[in-house]
């Protein structure tokens, strides 16, 4: 196919195939496999690949780096312990709930934040502010249970999503994350999409040609923050227990960025691919040093480091490289 | 309520943590003035040299105040070495790289120090450590502690020789003329990566000199860089990115309103305080106090 008009597949075809494909290959790989070594990693993979798209949604495809992500992460989590504790709600339906709460979470930073023309590092700072404010708020209200934190009680039912192994929860993430590709591929392909990446590009320019970057940006951190709350929510179905230190602590902001970035930023399989290249390489150091408090850690700054001297357009873009000397060569 | 008998020691408690505060946001300050970056390593740095100045004590009974010719000159190496050979050939002239490289900086020093000295929490014990001075002011009185009041006067003394440093010599004529027109620098002859790198290893030696005046009276542990951190660019960003004048009193308000924060409302919530201040001042004055409008 050249230039001209596409014969056949058009772009977006082809994405819509591969994300279904890469559905039914991992769904296969779910049931199928019967290790539960092999099952938690898929699934912890997934959820890292879910935070990570989240992050790129506001981070890659909107140019705003956010260092706070938590602040949707922990209140999507929060939503989804206190709905049912409290209220009593069905966890499918406070699912949903935890995404909203999230995205008018974000709708309010973001309204906040971009209203006075926040970026770069300002944009930065602020959401990590935010981030710290709820964390200290979280440690002091009664309804988050404080430092002592929230236990979700343990209800093994598929109606409580609470499941038998680690296959049911692997199975809802994968769900999460095709929702999530979808989403973006979405993004990708839409006027307001475009709309996101012009603004990006080129804030003035955007303005120039009568885009209205303020609604744009507040569009993004709105979607971003539901797809983190939803990790948010997943993460306290799985786990079970939450305190503020957790939900708003900086580990889960660091993991959405640093997985974004090391697969590619604005790019539709980047944080996909960046989520399981980052837990390979922690598995692999786990097996290598033990568990070691720390290291993991470690090992992402050190990877987030050599990916911005090295390969600034992450590992998909490295690939895109790779690709493009390649056909220049065989040419 | 307001007894000046219940304020005033915690004002002047304030005002004594405030100085300290002030001489980390000024490092942090500086780099951003010159560089137009924010070090997000700066609290994780802080961190480091508490260690140093605490292992100095723990394994060769240095004392803190002794540990300052040693721990600022390699807090300053560091800081040379990590802007030359790190920063800034990862930047590719992108500020969101460098925003970037040092939140990995920072991630990777705090979970190093995780790793090898666990996360206990450590604090040095000193002949002064529990030393108290009264200070009578006639219509109020407070005892202050010694590392307290050695912290308030060594941060004001170590602030005033890095101002008159930028001010007064020509590596701080070289400084300023880089972080005002770095093209225009580099026809005059200036090495504007070796400027860039020693504005750099000046921004982390005043964390080693706070560090020196911190530790008698404060503690260490690998998370202890995170408190300071937003502290700092709280003060940065009240007093205006790059404004020594308000890095210095920027970081004795913030003193106060932490310490009278934390009287009227309880500890944690007295950091509240800071951070709404923080987002108040990014949201509807970005230029801070004293700066200019970015």
């Amino acid at each position: 196919v050249s230039g001209d008009r596409p014969v056949g597949l058009t772009a977006l075809h082809k994405e819509v195939l591969r994300i279904a494909l890469f559905a039914a290959a991992v769904t296969l790989f779910l049931t199928g496999s019967s290790s539960g070594v092999a099952l938690n990693f898929v699934m912890m993979a997934l959820y890292a690949a879910l935070l990570a798209q989240a992050w790129n949604i506001l981070g890659g495809y909107g140019g705003q780096f956010s260092f706070g992500h938590a602040l949707f992460f922990g209140t999507g989590a929060y939503v989804q312990a206190i709905a049912q504790m409290q209220a009593g709600l069905n966890p499918w339906l406070a699912l949903p709930l935890s995404a909203l709460a999230s995205a008018a979470i974000g709708l309010v930073v973001g309204t906040l934040s971009f209203r006075y023309g926040l970026k770069g590092s300002y944009f930065a700072l602020v959401t990590l502010a935010f981030a710290e404010v709820f964390r200290i708020v979280a440690l002091s209200v009664p309804f988050t249970g404080a430092g002592v934190g929230l236990m979700l009680p343990l209800r093994e039912s598929f109606s409580n999503m609470q499941f038998d192994s680690r296959r049911g929860y692997a199975l809802l993430i994968l769900a999460l994350v095709v929702l999530a590709l979808s989403v973006t591929c979405w993004l990708k392909h839409s006027r307001f999409g475009a709309y996101l990446q012009a603004v990006r590009d080129n804030e003035d320019a955007a303005r120039a040609s009568g885009v209205n970057p303020f609604r744009i940006k507040l569009g993004a951190i709105a979607l971003s923050g539901s797809f983190m709350g939803a990790g948010g929510a997943f993460y306290i179905q799985v786990f079970q227990y939450l305190d503020p230190g957790i939900a708003y602590g900086s580990h889960t902001s660091v993991e959405a960025l640093v997985g974004a970035i090391v697969g590619g930023m604005g790019t539709l399989w980047g944080p996909v691919v960046g989520a399981l290249a980052l837990h390979l390489l922690a598995d692999l150091t786990r097996n290598l040093f033990g568990q070691l408090p720390g290291i993991s850690m470690v090992i992402y700054g050190c990877v987030l480091v050599l990916m911005i001297m090295f390969a600034p357009r992450g590992l998909s873009g490295a690939g895109h490289s790779v690709r493009a000397l390649w056909r220049g060569k065989s040419k | 309520m307001l007894d000046i008998g219940i304020l005033f020691p915690s004002l002047l408690n304030g005002l004594t943590t405030g100085a300290v505060y002030a001489l980390i946001a000024l490092g942090l300050t500086l780099i951003y003035g010159v560089l137009h970056i924010i070090n997000f390593a700066h609290g994780a740095s802080l961190m480091l040299a508490l260690y140093a100045v605490y292992f100095l004590k723990d394994q060769f009974g240095l004392d803190p105040y002794l540990a300052l010719p040693l721990v600022v000159p390699a807090m300053f190496g560091l800081g040379y070495g990590l802007q030359r050979f790190v920063i800034n050939p990862a930047s590719h002239g992108r500020d969101e790289n460098i925003l970037l490289v040092t939140l990995g900086l920072s991630i990777i020093m705090e979970n190093l120090a995780l790793l090898f000295f666990k996360s206990d929490t450590r604090s040095i014990d000193t002949a002064y450590t529990l030393t108290t001075i009264p200070i009578n002011i006639g219509i109020a009185q407070a005892m202050i502690s010694l590392p307290k009041l050695v912290a308030f006067a060594g941060a004001l003394v170590t602030s005033t020789v890095l101002i008159l440093i930028v001010g007064r010599t020509d590596l701080g004529r070289a400084i300023r003329a880089v972080a005002k027109e770095k093209h225009g620098a580099k026809l005059m002859g200036i090495d504007v990566d070796h400027v860039y790198a020693m504005s750099f290893g000046i921004g982390l030696a005043c964390l080693g000199a706070a560090a020196c005046f911190l530790l008698p009276a404060y503690y260490v542990n690998p998370q202890v860089g995170g408190g300071f951190v937003l502290v700092a660019f709280t003060i940065v960003v009240l007093g205006g990115m790059g404004s020594f004048t308000g890095a210095l009193l920027g970081g004795l308000l913030i003193g106060v309103v932490e310490s009278l924060g934390g009287l009227f409302m309880g500890e944690s919530l007295g950091q509240i305080g800071i951070f709404l201040i923080f987002i108040a001042v990014l949201l509807l004055r970005p230029q801070g106090m004293f700066g200019v409008k970015p």
